[in-house]
């Protein structure tokens, strides 16, 4: 999933300080799971800003929605309503979500309430990690499933480095290191020797070295 | 088959002599004259000058500007080149004007990580890894091309370095690691500062079972230890150092004052050691900051004078 998190209070409200009617907009799925933008995340942000304004001497009027996911058009719509109402929309959406809702909605101002920081999982409840960074070239089959490219905090196809000590890497005692795990799995799997092959540079075309990316998918296209 | 060496350091192992490399960091501005007086204390005492690039993430002036400068006084530099700071397209762009201000020992490294260093909030490049730089400079030199496949009009011919790290874990993949050098093009090796004897030595006979050191020339890394606290201070927080306590006894052992002697001793003791292994060509001496400590150690180790 898309895991994002919360921004701070004070930025969120400081940033729709200058509005009247504001709606908070929630994200159904991704951002819903990480506890970051669901409608739970919504109406506990939506008091905190009434009870923080009113305390301010601040009218403001804010109306709570939450949409299944705000990256397709199909459920934006249902918010077409509230947003014609508000003149701002403070999105707990991932930053897909937020733009998604700036091309449908031309001349409302869209905010970002989360920041939107990885591909990843809940490794346990309330803790996500990174797992994926979406380069458009899977190569896990190689390294046992278990990818170097998001996990090496160096990137190493050919690693690990020098600085990885009792399986943890040297950037942060807490980061497991990649290679070390691969090399266990490998090993667990009989498929040591897959390392022992060199991995020539990485295509970076298919991550963001081409531009932004689109993918079409022309016989889905209606 | 007789191979016309590229660079003194290549001769030196050619000729079958244990090379002695020293190392020389530089300076956190653009003053050439500290490069120039720093490197004097080298000058007749090592073979060839490692020049580090940018270590711990930290800005100094380039590795390449400073190994000019090292040649320029008369020494031989090997150029340290990281994949942290630069893309593939920068690194051969270096890589062929370093050859064409005279430089020809290159070490190719991933770089200390910058969170490591003063500017943790910079982007780190890793657009190929140090295998692949190892790769890369290879076959500019001998298929005379760059990454793309285009003929160069002249190819950038350098003595070809890597780092291992015997200590680092996991130690069972390291000699595997240190293979798949060997067949990237690695001419030769520094390895991290070697406290752990026993360890080395198994890495060493590992290496030797597998053929590498026929391939290749591994020049183990020494640095002198100068107190007890800069020898924990290594234990715990450098990464991929593996200083045995025993080793931080001997020197709490020893009255303050004679600490520096004691630290002596062990690299004197560590480096006879490796003259003794087979396998091993040469010693790096890492005396960071203490450039000025090279000559006593080199001519107390009875590897004074070096071959002219």
């Amino acid at each position: 999933m898309i895991v994002g998190e919360q921004k701070p209070f004070e930025e969120i409200k400081q940033s729709v300080t200058p509005y009247k009617k504001l709606l908070v907009l929630g994200c159904g799925t991704c951002v819903k799971t990480c506890f970051a933008g669901g409608e739970d995340e919504v109406a506990v942000l939506a008091s905190s800003l009434r009870l923080a304004f009113k305390k301010d001497n601040q009218e403001i009027e804010i109306e709570e929605l939450t949409v299944e996911r705000q990256c397709e058009n199909e459920f934006i719509q249902e918010a077409a309503q509230s947003v014609t109402n508000a003149d701002v929309v403070l999105s707990l959406a991932c930053g897909a979500g937020v733009q998604a809702m700036a091309k449908r909605f031309m001349k409302a101002p869209i905010l970002p309430g989360l920041n939107t920081t990885f591909l990843g999982i809940q490794e346990k409840h309330g803790v996500f990690t990174e797992e994926c960074s979406g380069c458009g070239h899977c190569e896990l089959a190689t390294f046992g499933a278990i990818c170097p490219v998001t996990r090496c905090s160096k990137r190493l196809l050919n690693g690990p480095c020098g600085g990885s000590k009792a399986g943890k890497c040297e950037v942060h005692p807490e980061i497991d290191c990649a290679w070390q795990l691969i090399i266990e799995r490998l090993t667990a799997l009989g498929q040591l020797d897959n390392l022992r092959a060199y991995i020539p540079p990485k295509n970076w075309l298919t991550d963001t070295s081409g531009g932004p990316r689109k993918l079409v998918r022309e016989d889905q296209i209606i | 088959m007789s191979v016309e060496p590229i660079s003194n350091l290549q001769k030196i192992l050619l000729d079958g002599n244990f090379a002695v490399t020293g190392e020389c960091g530089p300076p956190r501005g653009a003053n050439k004259s500290i490069v120039d007086d720093k490197s004097q204390f080298l000058k007749g005492v090592v073979d060839a000058v490692n020049v580090t690039d940018n270590q711990t993430a930290i800005v100094r002036m380039s590795s390449i500007a400073a190994s000019v400068h090292i040649l320029n006084q008369g020494m031989e530099p090997v150029m340290q080149m990281v994949v942290r700071d630069r893309n593939r397209i920068a690194l051969q762009s270096d890589l062929l004007g370093a050859y064409s201000l005279g430089l020809r020992n290159i070490l190719c490294l991933s770089g200390d990580h910058q969170i490591f260093g003063s500017q943790p909030d910079a982007l780190n490049v890793f657009d190929i890894d140090s295998m692949n730089l190892v790769r890369m400079v290879k076959e500019m030199r001998d298929k005379g091309t760059d990454m793309s496949g285009f003929e160069l009009d002249t190819p950038p011919r350098m003595f070809i370095g890597a780092a291992a790290n015997p200590f680092a874990d996991p130690f069972e993949y390291r000699v595997i690691r240190l293979a798949k050098k060997v067949d990237a093009g690695v001419d030769f090796i520094q390895t991290q500062c070697i406290y752990n004897l026993a360890k080395f030595k198994e890495w060493i006979r590992l290496a030797r079972e597998e053929g590498l050191t026929e391939k290749v020339y591994i020049l183990g890394g020494v640095t002198p230890l100068k107190s007890a606290g800069m020898a924990r201070y290594m234990q715990n927080k450098v990464a991929g150092m593996d200083i045995p306590d025993e080793i931080i006894q001997r020197i709490e052992g020893v009255p303050k004052e004679k600490a520096v002697d004691e630290g002596m001793a062990i690299c004197l003791e560590t480096i006879a050691q490796l003259r003794e292994m087979d396998g091993v060509s040469g010693v790096h001496v890492m005396a960071i900051e203490w450039e000025e400590k090279v000559a006593e150690i080199v001519k107390k180790a009875g590897l004074a004078p070096r071959p002219a």
